[in-house]
């Protein structure tokens, strides 16, 4: 079937709850109004509301008890409305769900999801526009997720309900809707950990993933020179090995990515180069992020996140030194 | 007496024997407070001690409001505005409760913004808010006002700024507008707790609108009110109609001075929100017309009008009149947001910090210098798609 990215994210969902009877849904307006994106639709018609379940508006409890459920055996799928409400749950992720396993040596485990729509760029309010995977990625027994094709959501959610460990499903709510790609109609997994190499080229590796994809896609189609692109479809745990195999063989690298540039994904990514191929730079490592501000209200959000001819300077940046 | 010996605190003062008995909801009785009823009827011993002109007043204050709404959804859906939510429905339950706010204190709302313009912020300025323009926000903060979007976590903040009142030994109080939903978050309950427990000037408004988006008050929680919600963190609490304009300008004088006593008071204004959540909603997937009719009915301009009608005093309102005035100075409030100067770049950056740091202002050069370099740049942002 031809889908959209919230399309796929709302099939992953039927495909497991009708697979598995321990997957449970819940959040705020996930129920009865289908979700505020309809990535929920339908669920209540088809699995009813002892599994498909309008919470109050409480992130804390919502992350916090998709744990407790998690140890208890069941699966948990639970929404977040917009990135910006995390905050409240941090506690939940940082103090509970990514250390069960650890403070318990296995005994017990929390395999959650949490799914939100993350990034700037749908003239939302305040609090609704954040990109903060770094932050998340910095919690250890954390995963984080962030696709950019309908094909790679619905593997990598179905991938993410079936983990054994936490994870934090970050949906690319700008482009939710901006194409449709063939997404199988079958049951299947992206698995998490691996990067995806999208286009090959020799001269130099861009890297991107979830809402800067399609940007990041349309400068290298500019570019006057072989890019290979890769998405790294999951932040945390990190592919290391297919970024430095590709940075070995083009000897340049750009990064990309929306949220602020300090401590961000892309500084760990510089890192993770200078470790594996610093040998093989042919210059330095260029980043393309966000500003070290806050999301910019609707008026001027649209210069905050990189857009493509932007991306295009840098990597022509990093040709040219 | 040692510290280890209990303490005399009213929760061990009786104790019994034999079957241990629930404490529950139906030991608590809360009454609305009411003054005008529905049909308009009321005892005219209960009414306010309020001039002829601040009655009418009133009503003009909850045109405002009405008008406003009606308004700002109407430019929205000419793609003039982002997202807004309209308060259509909530007028009394807003200006009832804002009619004593002084100049002093401060105010921290969700979408009540007419309690912003009675102490002076212009419409302009609510105007490019909503268009996403930060410098909206700079006369709210003049005004001792604030829109917290994201729900509930304006209410800690209140709590200290109610302490800072203390500490300072202002005659001054903090009122925190929230919704049936935020009674739900962590940050409300341990704003509320925080507030009770040090005894600071805050009133917490809550305008119980039946929804949270698309969750009904009674699947928001399971308790009986939201009002019984402030007894286990010390606090009192009154529950009014809000609908009932006279009914909560009365309930919020009273908790106000109890308020500035250093009592901390919790109100819950039952009313309904009659248009959507916000402009990106659907209510009709959760909710029936027949109780939108029946809340419809329940118009709490219409019920005010009633009541001004039998004192005598409608006759001085020239209804058309008003909403005039509104719409004039609506429009002339749009048109100054229309000539709101271009933006500048340098707009995303201000304001992060007092002095911008080094690596800031680095990313602001390169991206000054990347606009000189690439003017296509601009193109291609204004032309895209915008959600």
């Amino acid at each position: 079937m031809q889908a959209t990215i919230v399309e796929a994210v709302n099939d992953a969902l039927h495909t497991e709850m009708a697979a598995d009877d321990d997957v449970i849904v819940f959040g705020e307006d996930v129920a009865e109004s289908g979700g505020v994106f309809r990535a929920t639709d339908e669920l209540l018609e088809d699995y009813g509301e002892t599994r498909v379940v309008d919470t109050p508006l409480s992130e804390i409890a919502i992350v916090g008890a998709a744990t407790g459920l998690a140890m208890y055996g069941l699966r948990p799928v639970a929404e977040i409305q917009f990135s910006g409400f995390l905050p409240p749950a941090f506690d939940q992720l940082v103090t509970n769900a990514s250390r069960i396993r650890w403070r318990t040596r296995g005994e017990l485990t929390a395999p959650i999801v949490v799914r939100m729509p993350y990034g700037a760029g749908v003239r939302a309010l305040e609090h609704h526009s954040e990109s903060m995977e770094g932050a998340y990625a910095h919690i250890p027994g954390l995963k984080v997720v962030a696709p950019s094709t309908p094909h790679d959501t619905k593997g990598l959610l179905l991938a993410s309900i079936r983990d054994p460990d936490p994870v934090l499903f970050m949906e690319p709510k700008r482009i939710y809707r901006s194409f449709r790609e063939e997404v199988p109609e079958e049951d299947y997994e992206v698995p998490l950990g691996e990067a995806a190499v999208r286009r090959e080229g020799e001269d130099v590796t861009v890297i991107s993933w979830g809402s800067m994809m399609p940007a990041t896609l349309e400068a290298v189609d500019e570019l006057d020179a072989d890019a290979e692109v890769i998405d790294i479809r999951t932040i945390s745990p990190l592919d290391t090995e297919t970024i430095a195999e590709s940075v070995k063989k083009t000897g340049r690298a750009v990064v990309v990515h929306e949220g602020a540039r300090s401590n961000g994904v892309g500084g760990d990514i510089v890192a993770r180069i200078n470790d594996e191929a610093l040998m093989y730079l042919e210059a330095p490592v260029e980043r393309v992020t966000g500003f070290d501000t806050p999301v910019p209200l609707l008026s001027m959000e649209d210069y905050y996140f990189p857009h493509s001819p932007r991306i295009l300077d840098a990597i022509e940046n990093a040709l040219s030194a | 007496m040692t510290e280890n010996e209990p303490t005399d605190h009213p929760a061990n003062a009786a104790v019994s024997a034999g079957e241990p008995r629930f404490l529950t909801q139906d030991d608590l009785t809360v009454d609305t407070h009411q003054i005008v009823e529905p049909d308009g009827s009321y005892d005219a011993d209960d009414v306010p001690d309020l001039d002829a002109e601040q009655f009418r007043d009133l009503y003009r204050w909850m045109l405002t409001d009405r008008v406003f709404s009606r308004r700002m959804v109407s430019i929205q859906r000419r793609g003039e505005l982002g997202t807004f939510g309209s308060t259509r429905g909530q007028e009394a339950s807003i200006i009832g409760s804002a009619y004593h706010l002084q100049p002093e204190d401060w105010l921290y709302v969700g979408r009540a913004w007419t309690p912003m313009f009675m102490r002076g912020v212009p419409m302009k300025d609510m105007i490019l808010f909503w268009r996403g323009i930060e410098e909206g926000q700079q006369s709210f903060a003049e005004h001792n006002s604030q829109i917290a979007i994201s729900i509930g976590s304006h209410l800690p903040l209140v709590a200290g700024l109610a302490w800072g009142m203390d500490l300072s030994g202002d005659d001054a109080i903090a009122t925190a507008y929230l919704g049936d939903g935020a009674t739900s978050t962590g940050a409300a309950h341990e704003a509320i707790n925080f507030a009770g427990a040090l005894g600071v000037p805050a009133l917490f408004f809550c305008q119980n609108n039946q929804y949270a988006i698309s969750l009904s008050a009674d699947e928001q929680t399971g308790a009986n009110t939201l009002a019984q919600k402030a007894l286990a963190y010390g606090m009192d609490a009154i529950r009014v109609d809000g609908q009932d304009v006279l009914a909560v300008y009365e309930a919020v004088e009273e908790a106000r001075e109890r308020v500035r006593e250093g009592e901390p008071v919790f109100v819950e204004s039952v009313t309904y929100r009659l248009d959507a959540h916000t402009t990106s909603d659907d209510p009709t997937r959760y909710r029936s017309d027949e109780e939108v009719d029946a809340w419809e009915e329940n118009d709490p301009l219409e019920r005010y009008r009633e009541f001004l009608k039998a004192e005598g005093l409608w006759a001085d309102v020239d209804h058309d009149a008003i909403v005039d005035e509104i719409e004039a100075e609506f429009d002339a409030a749009l048109d100054a947001a229309n000539e709101f100067a271009e933006r500048e770049i340098v707009e995303i950056f201000a304001h992060v910090y007092e002095e911008m740091p080094p690596e800031l202002q680095r990313q602001y050069e390169e991206f000054v210098d990347l606009l000189d370099r690439r003017p296509e740049l601009y193109d291609y942002i204004e032309q895209r798609p915008k959600g």
